[in-house]
This record gives C-alpha cells, structure tokens and sequence, in this order.
C-alpha cells in the first residue's frame, strides 16, 4: 500500500510538468498584449517597450518558460500585473474559501446521491424508486446557474430564511454547496442505484440468503460494500466537475473564491494571477485524483498491482 | 440405509417454474424424493435439467420473480418448507440446510475477510459472541484442511484459490452443524486432484456430523464414490430413482443407459465418448408425451401420446418409462430385430 501510494505520487511529477507547460503556452495565444494594457491608453511605442523589457516578454518562449519554471521551483509565482502583489499571496487568501465550498458541495453529492441511490435500489421498480430516479434525472438535467438563481429566489428572497450572497457563516454555504453539489448528487444516486441492483444479483448475495442472513445486514453489510467501489470512482470524477463549477457559483453568489479570481484576472489580461490560479487548480485536481486512486485501492484491494 | 426411519426431508410434487417473457418455463415439474439421516442422495443429469432450481427451491432461495414454487411441499421434519413464514425460513437457512454452491470463485463476498463470512453464521444462528464466534471460524477452517487457518480467516477471498475458496464454503456451511447438506456441483468448478480431495472431505465430514447429503453433480463418476441411491433428472422430471448399485448394475430408463453408456470405460479401447443423440425439449414447451422421447431409440406410439408415471419396480427402483408398464407392446423392437 505505501509503495503504491509513493509511486502514485512519482507519477504526478510529469502531470504536474505538463500542466505548468500547458498552463504557460496556452497564455501566450490569448489574444491581447499584456504590455500594451499595463501602459494604458495612448501610450507611446517606447513605453511599452520598456515594460516589456522590464517584464522579460521580449525574450524568446522557452527562457521564459524555463525562468517559469524556476521561480515556480522557488515558491515565486510571480506578481500581479494589476496591483503588483504576489500572486501567491492572493491565491493563499482565495483558495480555502474554495475549497470550503467543493468540499461542503461533495459532501452534498456523497450523502445525498449514495442516500438516494440506496433507497431506489431497495425496491427496484417502487413508487419510492421512480421518484427519487425522476427527481435525479431532473437533477442532471438542470443548468446550475438556472438552479443557483432559482434556489436564491426561493430561499433568500421569499422565504428569506438564508442569506443571499457572501461568505460569512455557515449559513451562507448552504445554497451555494447545494447549487454545486446537486449535479454530482444525481449522478451519484444513479450510480449507486445500478450499481446496487448489479451487486445484489451476485452468487455471494445468493450465499448470505444461504446462510439465513436478514435483508436489511446483506443490504448494508454484503451489497453495500461493494456496491460503493464503482461509485467511489465516479465521486472522484465529479470533484473534478465541480471544481470548474465553482467559477459559476462563485460569481452567482459573489464568493471571493479561487474561481472568481480567475474569471476577474482573465477580464483583466492579469497573466500571472490567471496561470497562478489555473495551476493551483490543476493541482487540487491532481491531488484529488491521487486520493480517489489511493481511496479505490483501499476499498478494493482485488485490483493488485498489474 | 435407515430404510425404517422417518426421512428427515421429503419432496412430493415439487413444481417450480418461472414465468417469462417467452411463457412459463417448467423447470422442476413434479419431483419427489426422501432424505434420511447420514444418507447421501445424488441427483444426477445434463445441465439445465432442473437440478439447481431444485435445491434453491428446498431453501427457497428461487429467484422471484421470475421464479415460484408453483405447487408440492418440502417436508424437513414434519414441517413444510413451502409454506412457512420467512422469518422461521431464516432460521432454517445455514443452520439446518446448508448449501455449497458451484461457483467458488464468486460465492463468497470479495470484501469481506473469509473468518468473518463464517462467523457471521454462527453469531446469528448459535448466539455466538465475536471472539468465540472467530475462535470457533478459525477451528471449522482448520478442519476443512486449510493450513495456517488463523492467517487465512483474516484474508479476503481473491487471497485464495479456488479449492481453499471452495473448503471456505463448506466450512460456511457446516459450521452450524446442519442436518442436511446441499452440494450443488461442488467441484464441477474445480481441477481433478482437487476435486477428489473435496469430495473425500464432505464424505468425511457427513460421518462426523451425520447429516444427509443431496449430491448434485452430471457426473456418474461422483455419484460412484459418494451416493448411497441416485435420482436421475431429466427436463424437470425425475425419470429413475434407485440404488446406486442399481443405477449402474442395471439401469432402466434408457435416459439412464444413455448416460452409463457415454462414461469413459477404463477397461475399453474407447475411440470416443458416446453421446445422445437429439437435445432436450425447451422447458417452455414440454412435449405431451414423454420428455425423453424424442431422443429415445425405444420410442413407440404411446410414448409420444402420454406421459409415463414414475412407477415402483419389483427391484424397489423407480422409473418413469412405459417400458416397464403393462401398455408397452413392444413390436417396434421386434419389427428392428426381424
Ligand atoms: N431465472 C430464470 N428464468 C427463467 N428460467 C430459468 C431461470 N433459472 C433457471 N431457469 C430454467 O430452469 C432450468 C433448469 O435450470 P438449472 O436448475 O439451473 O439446471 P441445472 O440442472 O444445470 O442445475 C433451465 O433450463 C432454465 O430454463
Ligand atoms: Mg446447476
């Protein structure tokens, strides 16, 4: 288990490289000189070539990747073109607000959908399963900016029992999670639904009705279990998912968020707050991955190493 | 054997069929027979001739739907299996009958550590605490001949083969100490050497514990070492039943002969193996007549007209064949011979 946990982890070394590299060279095709906006309007043609020669953009692609990389290596991701902070600095204040919310919204997607999922799958073809599979295919069905507004309406504005935008109390992470997390919670619930009825119809649940168990323990004990280990894999997927959604939600419930300050860095042409903000994120999706793998293996450890 | 005692199962009439799509498939239609203590039954023929739903049925584990036990009862000592209410089922259930499946690579529960899957029986059924429970799982694998039992109780099943898998499941299934064991093709699965070595155990452990045995199998071979009489299937019916000594001394049905003759002969210089010809009538469309008919090289016209009746012979076997009856004529066979 630890070997395997340390080679995962050598092998996101190269991933990690590669996002650096996408990361860099995808922001060298946005269209827009960032020299020509620090200067501001009218400015002269020598001005904007001072700038440039101060920020090192006259050099060729590759000696600025590699100084990239390197001021990377040293914890430097550079400062902010607009307000000349650290883009570290701001990443550092940003990211666990978002990371509070995509936690808070797949817990959300874990106990909701797996919830939902277990009680269709219980009663195959009842009036309990057709409701919840209908409510869930609404659920993937349904646009979360459409959700967000309507879940803003209804609770802040009309019932006027949770607080409309902003990230003070708990309170305020309710509907945001919920907007986030509702998606994933749909796919979950049919996951594990199917994925329960396909457990269920296996020889070893055949075995503990053999052995005189009750319902409700080879349920919850014997198909449960396994039934998980799919759907485990498919919670992974969604953090992924709801990692880009909270761009969306950030900016529908004004959340000072990771994802908000991409959206405004990239209106801005701020270049190293957008590549210090789209790393950061493709480092918690790389490390997500990593802990579903790690999580998969734990739970199914018939998948040795092959 | 034990002629005199009560039987401590007895099947009459067992009917069930399942109702599909395609109509209602006959898969066990009227079958009967009786269980003593100590005494193993084999029940014998081709595959889908009806021999799992048979023993699913006596623990009521049919698939349902589609399946149903559609008629007859199952007596375990005076009390109908059929009727009873599910919660006094459960308690019969691995406590009482106990069952091995065919498949020991997918019977037991990949996530769960084999001594557990024995010792949850056990908590249930004999009102065990955890540790004596485990004690008591770690024993049963020790005497199903699994080494380092304490190690092996702790590991999941991919951990093992598939001949320990299957030691797994009789130490599962007889941990209770059941009064009757179902083995449903217990080494069907398994390799040879394995194989003997399996069926030595359960023979073994059948004079410990004195349970009856239903060997299912479509191997005569093993119906050879381990039965005491034979219940030969054949589409959802049973179509002889007898001693084993008389099952191969002198078999009657022709279905039966059928069989006998497709064996592998030690003594013979046996180019190939003899089948039977013609295949077995679609259960969900049984002929009116026999069921065997159309592959039977005795065939008359009454054969095909009527059903035979599972009749007593004068030996004490049973079969269902209008050979043995008053209404055969036999010309067809005269006609063949002239
Ligand atoms: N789930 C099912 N649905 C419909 N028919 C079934 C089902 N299970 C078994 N049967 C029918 O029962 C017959 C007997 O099956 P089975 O008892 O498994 O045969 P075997 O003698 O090989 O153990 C099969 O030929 C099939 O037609
Ligand atoms: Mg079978």
């Amino acid at each position: 288990m630890l070997m395997f946990i340390i080679r995962r982890l050598v092998q996101t070394v190269p991933v990690i490289i590669g996002v650096t590299f996408v990361v860099f060279f995808i922001m060298q095709l946005v269209p827009g000189d960032p020299a020509v906006l620090l200067a501001g309007e009218g400015a002269s043609k020598d001005t904007i070539e001072a700038i440039r020669e101060q920020l090192g953009l006259n050099r060729p692609l590759y000696v600025q990747y590699f100084d990239y990389l390197m001021n990377l290596a040293n914890g430097d991701f550079g400062v902010s073109l607009k307000n000349s902070q650290p883009v570290l600095d701001e990443i550092l204040v940003r990211l666990p607000i978002t990371l509070e919310l995509a936690l808070f919204s797949i817990l959300i997607t874990i106990v909701l959908g797996m919830g939902a999922g277990i009680i269709s799958a219980v009663k195959p073809y009842s009036m309990q399963d057709v409701g919840v599979m209908l409510v869930a295919l609404i659920g993937i069905s349904l646009p979360s900016f459409w959700f967000g507004l309507m879940l803003m309406y209804f609770f802040s504005v009309k019932l006027q029992i949770l607080p409309v935008a902003g990230w003070d109390s708990l309170l305020h992470v309710i509907l945001p999670a919920l907007t986030l997390g509702a998606g994933g919670a749909a796919i979950v619930a049919r996951m594990t639904r199917s994925s329960m009825l396909d457990v269920i119809r296996q020889d070893y649940i055949r075995t503990a009705r053999a052995k005189g168990l009750r319902e409700r323990l080879i349920i919850y004990k014997h198909a449960l279990r396994n039934a998980l280990i799919p759907v485990i894999t498919v919670v992974g997927l969604q953090f992924g998912a709801l990692l880009g959604g909270t761009v969306l939600v950030e900016s529908i419930f004004a959340i000072n968020g990771l994802g908000r300050m991409i959206v405004d860095a990239i209106r801005m042409r701020d270049l190293p707050m957008v590549q210090g903000g789209v790393l950061f994120a493709s480092l918690i999706f790389v490390i997500v991955n990593l802990f579903v793998d790690v999580f998969y293996r734990f739970f199914n450890k018939r998948i040795e190493l092959n | 054997m034990n002629e005199k005692n009560k039987p401590i199962l007895e099947v009459k009439g067992l009917k069930t069929y399942f109702t599909t799509k395609r109509g209602v498939s006959k898969a066990v239609d009227g079958i009967d027979f009786t269980l003593h203590k100590g005494e193993t039954l084999g029940i014998v023929g081709e595959s889908g001739c009806g021999k799992s739903i048979t023993s699913l049925s006596i623990l009521r584990l049919i698939p349902s739907p589609p399946g149903k036990i559609a008629g007859g009862s199952i007596l375990f000592k005076g009390n109908d299996l059929v009727t009873m209410s599910e919660n006094e089922m459960r308690k019969v259930r691995g406590n009482e009958i106990s069952m091995i499946f065919q498949e020991p690579m997918t019977s037991l529960n990949p996530v769960i550590p084999v001594g557990e899957q024995i010792a949850e029986a056990l908590r249930l059924h004999q009102k065990m605490g955890r540790r004596e429970a485990w004690a008591k799982s770690v024993e049963m694998l020790k005497l199903v001949g699994i080494p380092s039992p304490e190690k092996r109780a702790k590991q999941e099943p991919f951990q093992l083969s598939g001949g320990m898998r299957q030691r797994v499941m009789i130490a599962m299934a007889l941990a209770c100490t059941p009064e009757v064991l179902i083995a449903d093709e217990p080494t069907t699965a398994l390799d040879v050497t394995i194989q003997a070595q399996i069926l030595a155990l359960i023979k073994d452990l059948q004079t410990k514990i004195g349970m009856g045995v239903i060997m299912i199998t479509h191997d005569l071979g093993v119906v050879a070492e381990t039965c005491d009489k034979v219940a030969v299937m054949y589409a959802g019916n049973i179509v002889e039943h007898a001693t084993t000594e008389q099952i191969f001394a002198n078999p009657k049905h022709p279905y039966t002969q059928g069989l006998l003759a497709s064996l592998p002969k030690i003594y013979e210089d046996q180019e190939e193996l003899r089948t039977i010809e013609g295949s077995v009538p679609s259960s969900y469309n049984m002929p009116a007549g026999c069921r065997f008919a159309s592959r039977c090289p005795y065939q008359e016209a009454i054969c095909t007209a009527q059903q035979p009746e599972l009749v007593e012979q004068s030996d004490g076997s049973k079969v269902r064949c209008w050979k043995y009856t008053e209404q055969w004529t036999g010309q067809v066979e005269q006609e063949e011979v002239v």
